[in-house]
């Protein structure tokens, strides 16, 4: 659509300005003005230039949360993306049970996160939990309070669980809008269906797949609650992921220095690994 | 064609599963779920549901949320609204950068938030008010809002607004009566994803409130640390926060797809 | 190459057809030489696209018997039954470049390399594409796409049957002349069997050797244009084809004579008429209705210029008459007299030509 310059424009989103300058710049001073700063308490602050940064990014504890968090980020979108994506192509295209079948899978998305925490809390728990009882009566040793393993596997099935929905959503949303033609043309031409698939729905797929792919890598870059409502970051460590880790620190002990960096830091990752995945996705097109 | 329907049929028992779980733990008494496993209540009780109904620590926490849910909702889109009609109608400067920076927002991490939110809304004396919470989910809400809108509004035709100042039709009055209503599903499927992201988020709504306007979800947390193991009541009050979500998806069932497609396929 | 036969298809959308609503496409038995031109011509909803994709074999007649040859091909997939189809909006695949998509079938087909490339390039220069081979298909314009469409049809040396189902929606206009001349073109190089649906009838009259016409999911005419415009076999041909449309008028049939508002109108076929139950009507064309000093008192209510004739509408009998008057003559004024010519009036029984079959 050929848009109309006009300046006059900006009264429109005013108030979204404000609004969202009050919500972000603020705290974002806030946070920039801690990472720079060395405090003893009562208010009284020192300057400390980049010494934050590079403590953080020379720390240990900081490298040990991040490689947690790209491994479980990783997981996640490998299991997810494909996962939703055939379980998308499988789903009847119309009829009664489409509706019952959208409905029911968006159903975990409405759940607020520390309920999604706690469910799966007393869901996987070995002794009175189905999916703990379950595992053991297969005669596996499994105890995600007790093993990092355990732990990690309860929380990306926590995950997958919470979001593939997601993706199938979008994805079916994209098939979905492919005109009949397309397959009709591919039957004529003779195409089996791999390359129907290859060809056709993964090309009409790819502006579904890209906002999947970078929502879901957004949400599970930050994941906080569900974590913290199932293991609560541990046994140990072992499922302490940046954001876990960012509020130990920030308000469990109150380093707001630290905290400050990190903020800054983390937030950074996630804008250009975004930024550079969007681009990358959507080179040579004129969207 | 049968193996391929057998799909979704799995996928969507393995989601009730936790569901069914969490269901069944509420209508126990604490004493048969401490005692061993059971794959459904040997002895059926409401009791957990009649304390959440009953004692206002409890239900306040759902009408906590659900205030600062409906003022966000409400603000979010109504703001969100004019934004979206100049970024899908006018070229203005620095528009392009503007929009990609209300998206930067979505990428926020609350966890980075949560502690500058803590001073900032101390500050203006807002803490521990469902205003606070409201107006600090609107720092996601916005955008997404502001995204999903647009993609609806470009999807209506440029000759619709000049049909309608052709027809004497003033700004205000086209927006409201003409527009608006053009549109609604669009501003339905916003309203779906504001109401889902403020419902569902907890460390911002944990972090701003204390004793008055305290959510749900925290109530919940809290009674999960203090009082040792009341899990038929932490599992009843977890049920009762699926029902908000269940009733506003069968709103918008219809537009579920196009929705989660953010108005864009 | 082959010619096609439909022998009594019938088909249904619904699960159990119990009333004649129900069938999309009523009881069709047709053929289809082998190397000819043929459209469907209709409008929206009569069942030609059915009856396209009955051939293609999109979809499988609820009745009946489709053979390509003589050969029963009613239960063969389309890929089996080796057609092409150009859609309505052009199929292309977006992530190919020209030359990907012209291949595509081959390839699918497992044909070798050398093969590809000749096949691909000749139909490339044949359909004016040869510039753009190694560009990405979906940068290009409505016509160049619906082009590639074509071409993946006309690819293939084999195929009994190219068919096109409107191709020239999403055209431009001064782009669908051009278009629609290559077809024609391209028709009498090759010399294979083309089914062309549409509903514009212009479309249909210049591209088409014979045309089906069909309504409400029946054949009601296979003929030449010619025929067509002459020998309306059906009342709805008459109106559809033509602009304007043939004048049908109520009248009642004496001694062999069609009897129109008291007047006698000499027809071609009254004479055989015996009379029966049905609604008579009269049918002629306003190209064979002239102003005359004496026959069917009239009033002219209305002119409108056509270029190089004018297109005048008289009131008669409280039925409207209208009739085409070369440019140079007069229109009169207020009252005039009309004659139909006998060798261009038929009379209709219910709709259908009196007698039709048989002249």
């Amino acid at each position: 659509m050929k848009k109309i310059d006009n300046n006059k424009a900006w009264w429109f989103v005013a108030p979204v300005v404000l609004l969202v300058a009050f919500n972000a710049v603020i705290p974002l001073m806030t946070v920039v003005n801690f990472s720079v700063q060395e405090t003893f308490g009562d208010n009284v602050f020192f300057w400390a230039g980049v010494q934050w940064f590079e403590d953080v990014l020379r720390s240990e504890r900081f490298h040990a949360a991040l490689f947690r968090q790209v491994m479980f980020t990783g997981l996640v979108l490998l299991i997810e993306i494909p996962l939703g994506l055939l379980i998308a192509l499988a789903m009847p295209r119309k009829g009664p049970w489409v509706s019952v079948c959208l409905v029911m899978m968006a159903l975990p998305l409405l759940i607020p996160w520390n309920v999604v925490g706690a469910m799966w809390n007393i869901f996987a728990l070995p002794d009175i939990g189905l999916l703990g009882r379950m595992i053991n009566g297969l005669g596996i040793d499994y105890n995600y309070t007790r093993q990092p393993i355990g732990a990690w596997f309860t929380v990306v099935l926590m995950d997958v669980w919470h979001w593939t929905s997601l993706v199938v959503l979008l994805c079916y949303a994209g098939l979905v809008s492919i005109p009949d033609a397309y397959y009709q043309a591919a039957k004529v031409d003779g195409a089996r269906p791999w390359a129907v698939f290859r060809y056709i729905q993964l090309p009409k797929l790819k502006y579904v797949l890209t906002i999947a792919i970078l929502l879901r890598f957004m949400d599970s870059f930050m994941i906080y609650t569900e974590v913290v409502g199932l293991t609560g970051g541990g046994p140990g460590n072992s499922t302490t992921f940046l954001s876990i880790d960012l509020v130990k620190i920030a308000l469990g002990q109150f380093d707001l220095g630290p905290a400050g960096a990190m903020s800054i830091i983390y937030f950074l990752i996630i804008l250009l690994m975004s930024w550079l995945f969007y681009t990358l996705m959507m080179r040579g097109e004129d969207r | 064609m049968r193996a391929r329907s057998l799909i979704p049929i799995v996928y969507i028992l393995f989601l009730l599963l936790p569901i069914y779980w969490l269901l069944n733990m509420s209508f126990k008494t604490t004493n048969e779920i401490l005692g061993g496993f059971t794959l459904w209540p040997q002895t059926f009780t409401l009791e957990n549901y009649a304390k959440i109904f009953t004692d206002p620590t409890w239900y306040m926490g759902y009408v906590n949320s659900l205030q600062y849910v409906v003022i966000n909702t409400v603000l979010s889109v109504s703001v969100a609204l004019p934004a979206a009609y100049a970024f899908s109608r006018y070229r203005f400067l620095g528009d392009k950068h503007l929009f990609f920076w209300l998206l930067t927002n979505r990428m926020a991490p609350p966890a980075v938030f949560a502690l500058p939110f803590l001073q900032l809304y101390s500050a203006v004396g807002l803490f521990d008010t469902p205003w606070a919470v409201a107006l600090a989910h609107t720092l996601f809400n916005i955008p997404l809002a502001v995204w999903i809108l647009e993609g609806f509004m470009s999807g209506v035709p440029k000759e619709l607004d000049e049909t309608a100042y052709i027809d004497g039709y003033s700004f205000p009055r086209f927006f409201v009566r003409i527009f608006i209503p053009t549109i609604a599903a669009g501003i339905g499927v916003a309203c779906f994803f504001c109401f889902m992201f403020s419902w569902v988020e907890l460390l911002l709504a944990k972090t701003l409130t204390s004793v008055a306007a305290k959510p749900i979800a925290a109530t919940m947390t809290r009674t999960a640390s203090t009082s040792g193991y009341e899990l038929g009541l932490l599992a009843a009050a977890g049920a009762l926060t699926i029902v908000p979500g269940a009733f506003v998806i069968y709103f918008v069932r219809n537009y579920i797809a196009k929705g989660f497609a953010l108005g864009r396929v | 190459m082959a010619g096609i036969t439909l022998d009594k298809v019938r088909h249904s959308y619904g699960p159990k057809p119990t009333n004649d609503e129900d069938w999309a496409l009523k009881e069709v038995s047709l053929d289809f030489a082998d190397g000819g031109a043929y459209a469907l011509l209709g409008p929206s909803g009569c069942g030609k696209t059915t009856l396209l994709n009955l051939v293609s074999g999109l979809l499988r007649p609820t009745e009946g018997t489709i053979l390509f040859d003589g050969l029963d091909v009613t239960d063969a997939t389309p890929e089996a039954r080796n057609i092409a189809q150009v859609f309505q909006f052009p199929v292309i695949y977006d992530t190919m470049t020209v030359y990907d998509n012209l291949a595509f079938p081959l390839r699918n087909r497992g044909v070798t390399g050398p093969d590809i490339d000749r096949r691909v390039r000749e139909i490339a220069s044949m359909l004016e594409l040869d510039g753009m081979l190694t560009k990405r298909a979906s940068g290009l314009t409505a016509d160049g796409k619906q082009k590639i469409s074509l071409g993946r049809g006309l690819v293939r040396s084999d195929v009994n049957v190219i068919m096109f189902d409107e191709p020239l929606t999403v055209i431009d206009p001064h782009l669908k002349w051009v278009l629609r001349s290559k077809l024609k073109e391209l028709h009498s190089r090759i010399r294979r069997t083309m089914i062309y649906v549409t509903h514009d009838q212009t479309e249909a009259l210049t591209f088409a050797d014979r045309v089906v016409v069909m309504q409400d999911g029946e054949v009601v005419q296979i003929g030449t244009p010619v025929e067509l415009f002459e020998k309306p076999q059906h009342t709805f041909v008459g109106h559809f084809i033509g602009s304007p449309g043939m004048n049908v008028l109520p009248c009642s049939v004496e001694d062999g004579v069609a009897i129109f508002a008291g007047h006698r109108v000499e027809t071609i076929n009254a004479a055989g008429y015996r009379g029966g139950a049905g609604h008579v009507e009269l049918g002629v064309r306003p190209e064979f209705v002239t102003l005359a000093d004496e026959g069917i008192p009239v009033e002219v209510i209305k002119v409108s210029d056509a270029g190089r004739y004018r297109i005048v509408e008289t009131a008669g009998a409280g039925e409207i008459i209208k009739l085409l008057l070369p440019e140079e003559d007069a229109v009169p004024e207020g009252t005039a007299h009309v004659r139909f010519d006998p060798a261009h009036s038929q009379i209709y029984e219910n709709g259908w030509m009196v007698n039709g079959a048989a002249s």
